[in-house]
C-alpha cells in the first residue's frame, strides 16, 4: 500500500509532462486527460485513506523512500514521503477539490485556445501541492513549496497578453520568494542545529535545542507561511492574483495553496510548542491579517477581490489558531478543510456569474441575478451561509471552535484574541452579505460591453454546475461531519490536542458568535438591501478609500521597494560604469597619456638616442658601484 | 605507461581545430560538420574518462607524466580528480551545443560577400578553446597550467573581437569599435591577472624547487616544505588575483559584461560557462591545495567580496537594458556563490560550489542560447524592443522561461541543488554571510521575471509579430540542455559521487572539519 | 711601465669617441668616432688581460675586431646609400625614423 504514495504525486506530474510537451495534437483531448489523472490521484488517495482507517490510531503513518536526492557528506536529503493523518487530510482535500475544479475548468475554459496548457499547469500544481504535503523532510517540502509557487505564477499569468496579469504573476512570485527566503533560512538553522532536516529527527529533538534557536526557526517558518498564505506583511500579492482565471483563484488562491502556510506551522508543531515567543508572533500575525483582510473585503467592488480579502481573513483565523498551540492546531486544520469547500464553491460561483455576465467583475454592475442563475444562486448562497457561520453549516463549527480556543488562550491575550476573532466574524458576515446582496438581489445594474451588447445572464453548463453543487454539499455538511465523526481524535496523534478552557462558557461563546453574525448581516442589509446600490462607487470615508487601495500596502511597497529599488539599481549601474570601470579605464588613459609624453623623446635624431644610451649606461654603472660600496 | 586517455581527450579537439581551419574556403558546411563531429568525439572521450574514473580510488587518476623542460623541472603531468572530471564533462557536453547554436554565426554576409568572416576560423577557434580548457582541467603541473591559462586568451580574443554579435544598435563602425574595445578589455584584464600569476609561479618555483602540484602539496602536508607566512600569503594572492579576474569576482568583473554583450551568444556561453570555470576550478585546486594557511587567512576578505558580487551582480542585472549584459551580471552574481562555497570551507559548501560550476554552465547556456536565438530573429539586444513574444513563439518563450527558472534556482532544476548546498555550507560556518547570500535568491527572481515579463508577455509588439518559433536545429540545442537540467535537479547523484571524494581531499588539504550540529542527532547517535 | 696608464689612455680615447658621436653631424666622422670607442675598449681588454695574467681579454679583443669589421661594412654601405639618396652625409637629415 505504501508504494502507492509516490503515485499520488507521479500521476498528475505525468499529466503535466504529457500535456505541456505533447504539442497541439493533444488540444482536443488534453483536458479530459488532465481531469482523468487528477481523479486517479484522488482515488489513490481514497484507497490509502481506507487502508489507513483500518489501522490503529498510532500506527497510521506510512513512509515511502524513493532515493537519495542530494548525497553529500553529512547532508542527506531524500526523496521520501510520509503519509500520516495530517497529510491524508490534505491529500483528499487537494486531489478532491482539485478534481472538481478540473471538471469545472472544462466548461469554463472551453473557448480558450490554450486550454490544453491550462490543464497541464493545473496538473503541475496538483503534483507540486501533493509533494508539499507528502514530503518527509523540509527540503523536499521546499521543493513542493516552490513548485506550487511556479504553478501559481504560470496560472496567474495565464492570460499573459494582459500586462496586468503578467505583473500580478511576477508580483506573486517575488513576494513568495521573500517568504521562501525564510523557509531556506529555517532549513539552514535546522541543519546546523540538528544536522538534519527530516521531520522525524528534527521534531523529536526539539527539546534539546536552545529556546533562541527554536524561536529563530519558528519566526523564519512564519515568514515563509506569511508569503505563501498571504499574511501581513506579505499579503499584497493575493488581491492581484485574482487576474488569473477563476478556477485558479478557487483552487490555488482559496482552497489549497494559500493554506500551505497553515500546514507548515501545524506540521512544525513541536518547534512552535517549544518557542512561546514565536507562537505569540504567529497569533498576532493571524489576528492582524484577520482584520486586515476583512476590512479590505468590505471595500472591494470587484467580486473576486472581495473574496480574496475574505480568503486572507479566513486564513488569518487558521494562522491564529495554529499559533494557539495544541488547543488550536486541530481546529486550524478543520477550518482549513471547511474553508476549502465553501471558498472554492464561492469562487466557482463567482466564476459562473462572470461567465454569464461577459466577464464583468464589478459587483456594482450586477444585481438581481438570482432569477437568471438559480443553481449558481443556491450553491453560492450555501457557501455564503457556511462562511458567515450560520448555525449548522460547516463554517459555524470550525470558526466557533477557533473563537473558543482564542478565548481559552487565557489572560489578557486570550481576551484580546477572542474579541478580535469575534469582531472578525461580524465583519465577515457584513462583507459576505454585501457581496450576496449586490450580486443576486436588488435592481439590475447591468452595463453593455465594449461592443454595445447587453449581457445575457444564463446558467452555466453542467460541467460547471456539478462541481459547484458538490462543493455546496461539502460546505453544508463537512462541519457537522467532522464534529460528530471525530476529527479531533483523527488528527490528535499527529498534532497533539489539549482541550482549551475558555474563561466564559462554550455556550456563551457560541451565542456571542451567532449574535455578532446577525449584527453583521443586519448592518449589510440596512446598507445594501434596503437602499439601491449606486453604479458608480461613492467616494466613501477615508477608511473606505484606504481599504479599496488594500490599506495602502501597495502604495507603501511601491514607494519603498519599487521606487527605492529602482534608484538603487540605477545608481549602481552608474557606479559600475563610472567608478569600478572608471578606475580601470582611468589607469588605461593614464598609461596612454604617459606614453604620449614619452613618444616625444623619439625625435629621430640618432644623437639623442646615443645620449640616452650613454645616460643609461652611466646610471647602470653608477648603480653597480653604489651597490658594491654598500 | 598506460593509454594516454587524458592527452587524447585534449588532443582530439586540438587536431580537429587544425583540420577545421584547413578546410577550403568554399566547403564551409563541411567545416561545420567536421567541427561538430570532433566535438562529439570529444564528448565520447570525456564520457570514457567519467566512467573510467573511480570515485573511491586515488586522488589523481589516469595520470600521465613526461619531462618537458628538464632544467626547470617542468613536466607534462596530467591527472584528474573528481572536480576535474566533472568540469571536463561539462566542457565536452557544452561545446557541441555551442557549435550547433553558432551554426550560422560566422556565415558570410550577403552585403559584403568579398570580406566575409571565415567560418572555418570560428569553429576552429572554438575547438582550440575546448582543447586548452580540457587540458587545463587535467594539468597537475603548475607551469603547464599557467601556460594553458594564458594561451586560451588568444583564441578567445579572436572569438570576441573577430566574430561579434550581428544584432547591435548604431552603425557598423561603432559596433566594430565597441567589439574591439570589449576584446581588448578582456585580453588586458586577463593578461594582468596572468602576469601577476606568473610572478607567483616563479616565486613558487624558487621556494619549492619544482612545479609539480602533487609533490608540492605532499611536501607541504608532511612538513618537509616550510613556507614563511608572508611568502605563502604573497604567493596565494598572486594566484588568487589571476583566478579572481577570470572568475570574475567584484571589483574585477567589468570585462565580463562587455565581452558577453559584444560576442555572439555561443561565444558568450563559451566565456562564462566554460572558460571562466577555469578560474574557480583553479581556486579550489591551486589556492586551497598549495596554500592552505594563506587561504584560511584570506577567507574573511574573500567572503565579503563574494557577498558583494552576489548582491551587486544581481542588482546590476535588474538595472540592465540589454538582454546579454543582464545575463552577464547574473553570472557575476552566480560566480559570487561559487567562490562563497569554495571559501566557506565546509563539505557542503565545496561540493555545492563544484556542482554549481557545472550547473551554472548548463543553465546559463540554456538561457543565453535561447536569448541568442531571440536576438538573432529581431536583430536587437535591447529588452525594450521586445514584448509579447510568448504569443508568437510559445516554444521559444517556454524554453526561455525554463532557462530563467534554472537561473533563479527553482527546485527541480539542477542549480537549486548546488545553490542550496552552498547556502547551507556557508551558513553552518558563517551564519551572517549565509543570510546575506540568501537575499540573492529574491533578487534572482526579480531580474529573471522582469526580463521574462518585458520580453515575452504583454501585447505583441509590431516588430516581433512575424518572429518564427524555434527551428529544429535550435530545438536540438535547447531540449537536451533542459533535459540535463531536470535530470541533475532531481538526481544529482552521478555527479556528487565523483565530486564528494575530491572535496574530502580538499578539506583535508586545508585541515578543516565541518562544524558539528549543536544538538546531536538522536537517530544518528543510535 | 704601470699598465694602469694604458687604462687611462683607453678612457681618454673612449671619451673622445663618445663626444664625437654626440657632437659631430657628419656621418663619416661619427662612424670614425664609434671605431675609436671600440678600439678604446680593445685597448682596455688587452690591458686587463695583461693585468690578470690570462688570455680572456685578448680573445674578446679579437671578437670585437671581427664585429667591428662587419659593422664597418654594413655601416659604410648604409651611409653611402643614404648619401646617394639625399646628397648629404649629415646624421640630422636622416631623422625620418620617428613616430
Amino acid at each position: 500500500m505504501e508504494n502507492l504514495i509516490a503515485l499520488l504525486v507521479g500521476v498528475p506530474l505525468l499529466g503535466a509532462a504529457v500535456l505541456l510537451c505533447g504539442g497541439r495534437r493533444l488540444d482536443r483531448t488534453g483536458h479530459w486527460l488532465g481531469t482523468l489523472l487528477a481523479a486517479v490521484s484522488f482515488f489513490i488517495g481514497l484507497a490509502l485513506f481506507a487502508d489507513m482507517l483500518g489501522k490503529s490510531a498510532d500506527d497510521r503513518a506510512m513512509h515511502q523512500r524513493l532515493f537519495t536526492w542530494i548525497p553529500v557528506e553529512g547532508f542527506q536529503a531524500d526523496i521520501a514521503f510520509q503519509l500520516d493523518q495530517l497529510s491524508m487530510t490534505f491529500v483528499l482535500l487537494i486531489s478532491g477539490v482539485g478534481t472538481l475544479i478540473h471538471v469545472y475548468s472544462i466548461g469554463y475554459m472551453e473557448h480558450d485556445e490554450r486550454r490544453r496548457r491550462f490543464f497541464g499547469y493545473l496538473n503541475l500544481f496538483v503534483a507540486a501541492m501533493l509533494l508539499l504535503v507528502l514530503a518527509d523532510n523540509y527540503l523536499l517540502l521546499y521543493f513542493g513549496w516552490e513548485g506550487v509557487g511556479l504553478a501559481s505564477y504560470l496560472l496567474i499569468g495565464f492570460w499573459q497578453h494582459k500586462p496586468s496579469a503578467a505583473t500580478a504573476a511576477k508580483k506573486a512570485f517575488l513576494v513568495n520568494r521573500v517568504g521562501d527566503m525564510g523557509l531556506s533560512i529555517a532549513i539552514m538553522i535546522m541543519f546546523t542545529t540538528f544536522g538534519t532536516f527530516a521531520f522525524g529527527p528534527v521534531l523529536a529533538s526539539t527539546g534539546e535545542a536552545s529556546q533562541g534557536t527554536l524561536t529563530a526557526i519558528g519566526l523564519m517558518l512564519l515568514l515563509a507561511a506569511c508569503g505563501k498564505s498571504a499574511q501581513v506583511p506579505l499579503q499584497s500579492w493575493l488581491g492581484d492574483a485574482m487576474e488569473g482565471p477563476t478556477p485558479v483563484s478557487a483552487l490555488i488562491h482559496a482552497a489549497t495553496m494559500v493554506t500551505a502556510g497553515v500546514y507548515l506551522i501545524v506540521r512544525s508543531a513541536d518547534i512552535f510548542n517549544a518557542a512561546p515567543d514565536a507562537q505569540l508572533v504567529v497569533t498576532v500575525v493571524g489576528a492582524v491579517t484577520l482584520l486586515f483582510g476583512a476590512i479590505v473585503g468590505c471595500a472591494k467592488d470587484d467580486i473576486k477581490k472581495a473574496l480574496a480579502g475574505s480568503t486572507m481573513s479566513q486564513i488569518g483565523y487558521m494562522i491564529l489558531a495554529a499559533g494557539l498551540g495544541p488547543i488550536g492546531y486541530v481546529f486550524a486544520i478543520m477550518h482549513l478543510v471547511t474553508h476549502g469547500f465553501f471558498k472554492a464553491g464561492l469562487f466557482l460561483g463567482a466564476g459562473s456569474v462572470m461567465h454569464g455576465m461577459n466577464d464583468e467583475v464589478d459587483m456594482r454592475k450586477y444585481g438581481g441575478l438570482r432569477k437568471y442563475m438559480p443553481v449558481t444562486f443556491v450553491t453560492f448562497g450555501l457557501g455564503y451561509l457556511a462562511i458567515i457561520g450560520f448555525p449548522g453549516l460547516s463554517g459555524f463549527f470550525s470558526k466557533d471552535k477557533i473563537i473558543e480556543a482564542a478565548f481559552a488562550k487565557g489572560g489578557t491575550e486570550g481576551w484580546i484574541l477572542g474579541s478580535v476573532t469575534l469582531l472578525g466574524a461580524a465583519i465577515t458576515a457584513y462583507y459576505m452579505t454585501r457581496v450576496m446582496l449586490m450580486t443576486f438581489f436588488g435592481e439590475k445594474r447591468w452595463q453593455n460591453d465594449e461592443n454595445g451588447e447587453p449581457p445575457h445572464p444564463h446558467e452555466s453548463p453542467r460541467s460547471m454546475t456539478i462541481p459547484m453543487i458538490l462543493l455546496a454539499v461539502g460546505s453544508v455538511a463537512a462541519g457537522a461531519y467532522f464534529e460528530f465523526a471525530g476529527f479531533v481524535e483523527w488528527l490528535e496523534p499527529v498534532t497533539g490536542y489539549a482541550h482549551g478552557h475558555p474563561p466564559i462558557s462554550a455556550a456563551a461563546v457560541t451565542a456571542a458568535t451567532v449574535a455578532v453574525m446577525v449584527i453583521g448581516v443586519g448592518l449589510a442589509y440596512l446598507q445594501y438591501g434596503r437602499r439601491p446600490v449606486p453604479v458608480v462607487a461613492p467616494r466613501g470615508s477615508l477608511l473606505t478609500r484606504a481599504a479599496r487601495r488594500d490599506l495602502l500596502q501597495d502604495d507603501f511597497n511601491h514607494a519603498v521597494f519599487v521606487t527605492g529599488g529602482t534608484h538603487v539599481t540605477r545608481s549602481l549601474v552608474y557606479v559600475d560604469h563610472t567608478l569600478v570601470d572608471g578606475v580601470v579605464n582611468g589607469t588605461a588613459a593614464a598609461v596612454g597619456g604617459l606614453s604620449g609624453r614619452l613618444r616625444k623623446l623619439q625625435n629621430g635624431y640618432a644623437r639623442t638616442y646615443a645620449v640616452s644610451m650613454f645616460g643609461g649606461t652611466a646610471v647602470l654603472i653608477a648603480a653597480t658601484l653604489l651597490m658594491r660600496a654598500v | 605507461m598506460s593509454f594516454p586517455l587524458l592527452t587524447l581527450t585534449a588532443a582530439v579537439p586540438a587536431a580537429g581545430a587544425i583540420l577545421t581551419a584547413a578546410v577550403p574556403a568554399a566547403r564551409r558546411t563541411a567545416a561545420k560538420w567536421l567541427a561538430l563531429l570532433v566535438s562529439l568525439a570529444t564528448l565520447v572521450l570525456a564520457a570514457v574518462v567519467f566512467v573510467r574514473f573511480e570515485p573511491g580510488g586515488e586522488r589523481y587518476q589516469l595520470t600521465e607524466s613526461h619531462s618537458w623542460i628538464k632544467d626547470f623541472g617542468v613536466r607534462y603531468e596530467l591527472g584528474v580528480d573528481g572536480i576535474g572530471v566533472a568540469l571536463i564533462a561539462l566542457t565536452a557536453l557544452l561545446i557541441p551545443f555551442i557549435i550547433l547554436a553558432g551554426w550560422h554565426d560566422a556565415d558570410p554576409l550577403e552585403t559584403s560577400s568579398k570580406r566575409w568572416r571565415p567560418t572555418q576560423g570560428f569553429f576552429a577557434l572554438i575547438l582550440m578553446v575546448e582543447a586548452m580548457v580540457i587540458l587545463s582541467f587535467e594539468a597537475t603541473d603548475v607551469f603547464l597550467f599557467y601556460v594553458l591559462f594564458e594561451a586560451m586568451l588568444i583564441p578567445m580574443y579572436f572569438l570576441i573581437g573577430g566574430f561579434g554579435d550581428r544584432a547591435h544598435s548604431g552603425s557598423d563602425e561603432n559596433a566594430a569599435a565597441q567589439r574591439s574595445y570589449a576584446a581588448v578589455k578582456f585580453l588586458l584584464y586577463n593578461l594582468v591577472g596572468g602576469l601577476i600569476m606568473l610572478a607567483a609561479v616563479i616565486g613558487l618555483y624558487v621556494v619549492a624547487g619544482n612545479f609539480s602540484l602533487t609533490e608540492i602539496a605532499e611536501a607541504r602536508a608532511n612538513g618537509s616544505l616550510e613556507m614563511a607566512t608572508n611568502t605563502e600569503r604573497l604567493l596565494f594572492l598572486g594566484f588568487f588575483f589571476a583566478f579572481a579576474v577570470k572568475a570574475p569576482l567584484w571589483p574585477l568583473h567589468t570585462w565580463l559584461p562587455n565581452a558577453m554583450g559584444e560576442a555572439t551568444a555561443p561565444v558568450a556561453v563559451l566565456i562564462t560557462a566554460v572558460v571562466d570555470k577555469v578560474g574557480t576550478f583553479a581556486m579550489l585546486r591551486f589556492c586551497l591545495g598549495l596554500f592552505p594557511e594563506a587561504s584560511k587567512w584570506a577567507t574573511p576578505a574573500i567572503i565579503v567580496l563574494a557577498l558583494i558580487s552576489i548582491v551587486y551582480g544581481a542588482l546590476l542585472a535588474v538595472g540592465q537594458r540589454d538582454i546579454k549584459r543582464l545575463v552577464a551580471y547574473a553570472s557575476i552574481s552566480h560566480f559570487g556563490f561559487i567562490i562563497l562555497g569554495i571559501f566557506a570551507m565546509t563539505t557542503q559548501g565545496q561540493s555545492g560550489a563544484t556542482l554549481y560550476m557545472v550547473n551554472h554552465g548548463i543553465s546559463t547556456a540554456a538561457l543565453m542560447l535561447v536569448a541568442g536565438f531571440l536576438i538573432s530573429r529581431r536583430g536587437s539586444r535591447l529588452i525594450a524592443d521586445y514584448g509579447g513574444v510568448q504569443k508568437v513563439a510559445p516554444v521559444l518563450a517556454g524554453t526561455f522561461l525554463i532557462g530563467g527558472l534554472a537561473t533563479l534556482s527553482l527546485p527541480g532544476l539542477a542549480p537549486f541543488v548546488s545553490e542550496f548546498l552552498v547556502l547551507v555550507g556557508t551558513y553552518s560556518r558563517y551564519p551572517v554571510a549565509g543570510i546575506i547570500a540568501t537575499t540573492g535568491i529574491v533578487l534572482a527572481a526579480l531580474y529573471v521575471l522582469v526580463l521574462y515579463q518585458r520580453t515575452m508577455t504583454g501585447p505583441v509588439k509590431e516588430e516581433v509579430r512575424t518572429l518564427p518559433d524555434l527551428r529544429a536545429r535550435e530545438l536540438a540545442v535547447v531540449v537536451p540542455l533542459i533535459a540535463v537540467l531536470i535530470f541533475l535537479g532531481v538526481f544529482p547523484k552521478p555527479l556528487t559521487d565523483v565530486v564528494n571524494p575530491a572535496v574530502q581531499h580538499t578539506m583535508s588539504d586545508v585541515q578543516q572539519k565541518d562544524p558539528q550540529p549543536t544538538v546531536p542527532n538522536v537517530e544518528a547517535a543510535q | 711601465m704601470n699598465p694602469v696608464n694604458y687604462l687611462y689612455l683607453a678612457a681618454l680615447l673612449f671619451t673622445i669617441g663618445a663626444a664625437g658621436v654626440l657632437i659631430r653631424r657628419n656621418a663619416i666622422v661619427v662612424f670614425m668616432c664609434v671605431e675609436l670607442m671600440l678600439n678604446a675598449c680593445n685597448l682596455a681588454f688587452v690591458t686587463f688581460s695583461r693585468m690578470h695574467g690570462n688570455l680572456d681579454g685578448q680573445i674578446i679583443a679579437f671578437f670585437t675586431m671581427v664585429v667591428a669589421a662587419a659593422e664597418v661594412v654594413v655601416g659604410l654601405a648604409i651611409i653611402v646609400s643614404v648619401f646617394r639618396a639625399r646628397h648629404s652625409a649629415s646624421v640630422d637629415d636622416a631623422s625620418l625614423m620617428k613616430l
